[in-house]
């Protein structure tokens, strides 16, 4: 029985040892905000927080996991608060919004990291995110709005 | 003479059948313990729902998957309807014939046609919902229906100062007969349409609540991975199963007429036990098939007359002058939609239950929608198919099409329970139906003035229809040669000729479908004719365009914002390129560099758009930016190969995708229009390939006619 925190919350779930987090999270806990989109770390779709560092979860092992607290879209705010989700609602980021639960995920943990991101920092580290609607340009408007806000 | 069929006409083919009215009914639902019980007596027709507490439900009746629809649609019932934005709440239509489309006979989300072919459709459904709130309030006050006025979703008297609220009219108004005519808005009284309403389709999505056909649980759920011959209309002639039997979870194992299925509790085990399983292949003929003896064969094609789909004066090149010709080439290409394609269906007593992204819902247009496919499928009449659809993660075009619903309906029919069908990244890119590969030959004469006296494009491309839909091979497919035939330009001889090779590769609608390679032939190669006349890109269109208003007002507009001719830094040029597709009009000038090893960076790009009027700028600008991003993601990174009758590619780390970090600053600048709305999801796709090999070329003076375009030789 794998035992770990999922949006802290305790949770045990009889899986593989290999299984991803990722199916873990959408197949055995029902938490389908943390999307498939390639299995081979490469979209960044099913990026969520480990310990409060970003992973692509569809490259962890459930094993890998044991112990430790996982952040997933659902956990980010209790009501859609945070001021990435705000930020991303303000410039009207998504369009099908398949990628949208990873990027936002991917750059809460950037303000953490860089809570005043250059440009060359949300080139370099939202790299790690595919949109095939490419609304990337807004999600760079957003981080710096929500950079803004955060200072605030 | 040839015989041709447009993609609009061949959807035309089916059967015609009016939009129905569907007929208000009394539904009382009440919530245990309230005191007055909300029912929703007020459904005028089949997009309005009033209930007596006031709600108001507007019904989607296209697919959502990002273009907005879920929030233009219902601005334009919310607009006549006259009722506040804030309150509104959506609905997901289900499939039925009074949800065709105008344009197509079915129900269909395609071809940039969502808002042209509801913009005076729903606004009259909204109107005469409208209207029939006013005679509910004018026959309760016993006054004249035209001294009332709304606002809000409030009836006013203003004479006599009473006013009534939509839901307090709801029961009144379903009594009353539709009208048969009703009077829009005049565009000046526009309070919502035009605004940068907020989508409504954005809360959920950034908070992970939003449904894709990949979240869809049904109690009892197995989910299944395929396992299918690589080799395009291969078949399995036997399969071991015993190791993938072996695997905990994996619960069947059952041949699907797409290959063989392993059901499991999960995506997990299910894919495992794919991967487990041992499948002897019959490749059959299509296993010597590969790009390279295609593009051989196209070199060979393009000296052939081909099929003619425009003649103008003598036809062609004429003899005298500068001549000029040159050949482009673009590669087959998969739509790569961020949410592999996934179908769950349920089959059960006599009824089968769908849901699913998808782009066609039902109608004859191309052959049946998930409706009449699953019926099919199922054994059932399409009247016992019900289909629920979900938000699409990416469409493109892609999920007009059904294979994953045939998957799923035909493994819960064999293993009696609920099936979601889930294609691994893998499985999606190997198995797509693509864009179309293109091998193009372009002549031209130039006269004294250096502007083409004639033009001759014979172009080497296979038949979407053909491939998907069934349609004669020979028979001209348009959409072959849309971009090249509808070329604007004043040239007096002009022809264009097709030839339509037929492989086995299945192909489909990709965004924009054939104007994405066209643009980059057309208007690569009047770029190289305008510099072989010794004149400026822009003025050398310019002169060609006199007859045409708006193609020449996004030009005049782009080359204004781009700043066209101002000086840029060192290592810097810009390329313009225009098109016109869908019945609008985008003209876009990219400004790139070049990157150490060659590679080409693009800083910049600047369209100019003309879509007629505008139904909500701020979701126009994002398809702007969505179909920019698409077709640069094409023209810098996009190939598909075929090697020995299979794709070559398989996921993100061969099928790259634009990341941010090479996304260029996109600015979108409208042309003010009050002509009806034309599409938006798909005409800036067509301008940014050329526009890009058209800057290259200005700063490297290398000419790169083969897509994708990758380093620049040194």
């Amino acid at each position: 029985m794998l035992q770990f925190k999922v949006n802290g919350r305790d949770v045990s779930v009889d899986v593989a040892p290999d299984t991803p987090l990722l199916w873990v999270l959408r197949d055995n806990l029902h938490l389908t905000g943390t999307k498939f989109g390639c299995g081979i770390g490469q979209c960044g779709a099913c990026t969520v927080h480990l310990d409060g560092e970003a992973q692509k979860s569809c490259q962890l092992p459930a094993g890998s996991v044991a112990g430790k607290g996982v952040t997933t879209i659902e956990g980010l705010s209790a009501d859609g608060r945070h001021a990435v989700q705000q930020a991303w609602i303000a410039e009207q980021v998504p369009q099908c919004g398949y990628c949208q639960s990873g990027q936002i995920m991917r750059a809460a943990f950037l303000l953490t990291k860089k809570p005043k991101p250059t440009d060359a920092d949300i080139d370099e580290v939202m790299s790690e995110n595919l949109c095939r609607c490419g609304t990337y340009q807004r999600i760079r408007r957003a981080i710096h709005r929500a950079a803004g806000e955060a200072s605030a | 003479m040839s015989t041709s069929v447009t993609r609009r006409d061949f959807l035309r083919a089916g059967v015609a059948v009016g939009a129905g009215l569907t007929i208000a009914v009394y539904l009382p639902s009440c919530a245990p313990g309230s005191k007055t019980p909300v029912t929703t007596p007020f459904k005028p027709n089949a997009w309005v729902r009033i209930s007596t507490d006031g709600s108001v439900t507007l019904v989607v009746d296209r697919s959502e998957m990002g273009q907005g629809v879920y929030t233009a649609l219902p601005m334009l019932l919310a607009e006549e309807l006259d009722v506040p934005w804030e309150s509104v709440q959506v609905e997901q239509a289900g499939a039925g014939k009074e949800y065709y489309n105008s344009i197509f006979p079915s129900q269909v989300t395609g071809g940039s046609t969502s808002v042209a072919s509801a913009w005076l459709p729903l606004r009259e459904a909204g109107a005469r919902a409208r209207a029939m709130l006013v005679a509910a309030a004018a026959s309760a006050w016993a006054a004249d229906a035209r001294e009332c006025r709304t606002e809000n979703g409030v009836v006013f008297h203003d004479a006599s100062r009473r006013r009534l609220k939509y839901g307090e009219l709801a029961e009144r108004a379903a009594a009353l007969p539709v009208p048969e005519k009703v009077t829009l808005k005049d565009p000046k009284e526009f309070k919502l349409i035009g605004t940068p309403a907020k989508r409504l389709d954005v809360d959920a999505k950034v908070r992970g609540k939003a449904t894709f056909g990949m979240d869809v649980e049904v109690p009892g759920m197995l989910v299944a991975v395929v396992a299918r011959c690589p080799v395009f209309g291969g078949t399995a002639t036997s399969w071991d199963e015993a190791a993938a039997k072996q695997i905990p979870g994996v619960r069947q194992v059952v041949k699907l007429s797409s290959g063989i299925a392993v059901l499991a509790d999960g995506y997990w085990p299910a894919r495992k036990g794919r991967d487990a399983l041992k499948v002897v292949w019959n490749e059959g003929p299509v296993a010597r098939l590969s790009t390279e003896n295609m593009r051989k064969e196209m070199a060979v094609l393009v000296q052939r007359p081909g099929q003619v789909t425009r003649k103008e004066g003598s036809g062609g090149v004429v003899r005298g002058g500068k001549q000029f010709s040159a050949v482009y080439e673009a590669p087959y290409l998969a739509h790569a939609c961020m949410e592999p394609m996934n179908a769950t269906a349920q089959v059960e007593a006599g009824q089968c239950t769908v849901w699913v992204p998808t782009q066609y819902q039902c109608g004859p247009a191309l052959g049946g929608g998930v409706q009449e496919v699953a019926a099919r499928v199922a054994g059932l009449d399409p009247s016992k198919v019900t289909v629920h659809t979900t938000f699409l993660g990416g469409g493109f075009g892609r999920r007009v099409m059904h294979d994953f619903v045939v998957d799923a309906v035909e493994a819960s029919k064999a293993v009696g329970a609920p099936v979601k069908v889930i294609f691994s990244r893998e499985d999606d890119i190997q198995h797509d139906f693509y864009r179309p590969p293109t091998y193009a030959r372009l002549a031209a004469s130039l006269g004294a003035d250096g502007l083409p006296t004639g033009l001759t494009a014979r172009v080497v491309c296979p038949s979407i229809l053909a491939s998907a839909f069934g349609a004669p091979k020979d028979k001209v497919d348009d959409s072959t040669v849309e971009g090249i035939a509808n070329l604007p330009y004043s040239i007096p001889n002009l022809l264009v000729e097709v030839v339509q090779p037929d492989w086995a590769v299945p192909l489909g609608f990709w965004r924009s479908v054939g104007s994405s390679q066209n643009g980059f032939v057309v208007e690569s190669f009047m770029d190289e004719l305008a510099l072989a006349a010794g004149q400026d890109p822009v003025e050398y269109r310019r002169g060609l365009l006199s007859t045409k208003p708006r193609h020449l007002g996004v030009l005049e507009l782009v080359a204004e914002k781009s700043g066209w001719g101002s000086p840029l830094p060192d290592g810097r040029a810009r390329g313009v390129a225009l098109m016109e597709s869908f019945s609008s009009y985008v003209a876009e000038v990219a400004e790139v560099s070049l990157n150490a090893d060659r590679t080409i960076r693009v800083h910049r790009v600047v369209a100019a758009v003309d879509c007629g009027t505008v139904v909500n700028p701020d979701i126009v600008a994002a398809q702007v930016e969505s179909a920019i991003v698409y077709g640069l993601t094409a023209a810098l990174h996009g190939e598909i190969t075929i090697d020995r009758g299979r794709v070559a590619q398989s996921n993100f780390h061969d099928y790259p995708l634009l990341r941010m970090r090479e996304m260029p600053v996109i600015e979108v600048h409208l042309v003010q229009s009050s002509a009806a709305p034309t599409g938006i999801g798909e005409p800036a796709t067509p301008p940014i390939a050329p526009a890009v090999a058209n800057a290259v070329y200005a700063l490297t003076k290398q000419r790169l006619r083969q897509l994708p375009l990758r380093a620049v030789p040194g």
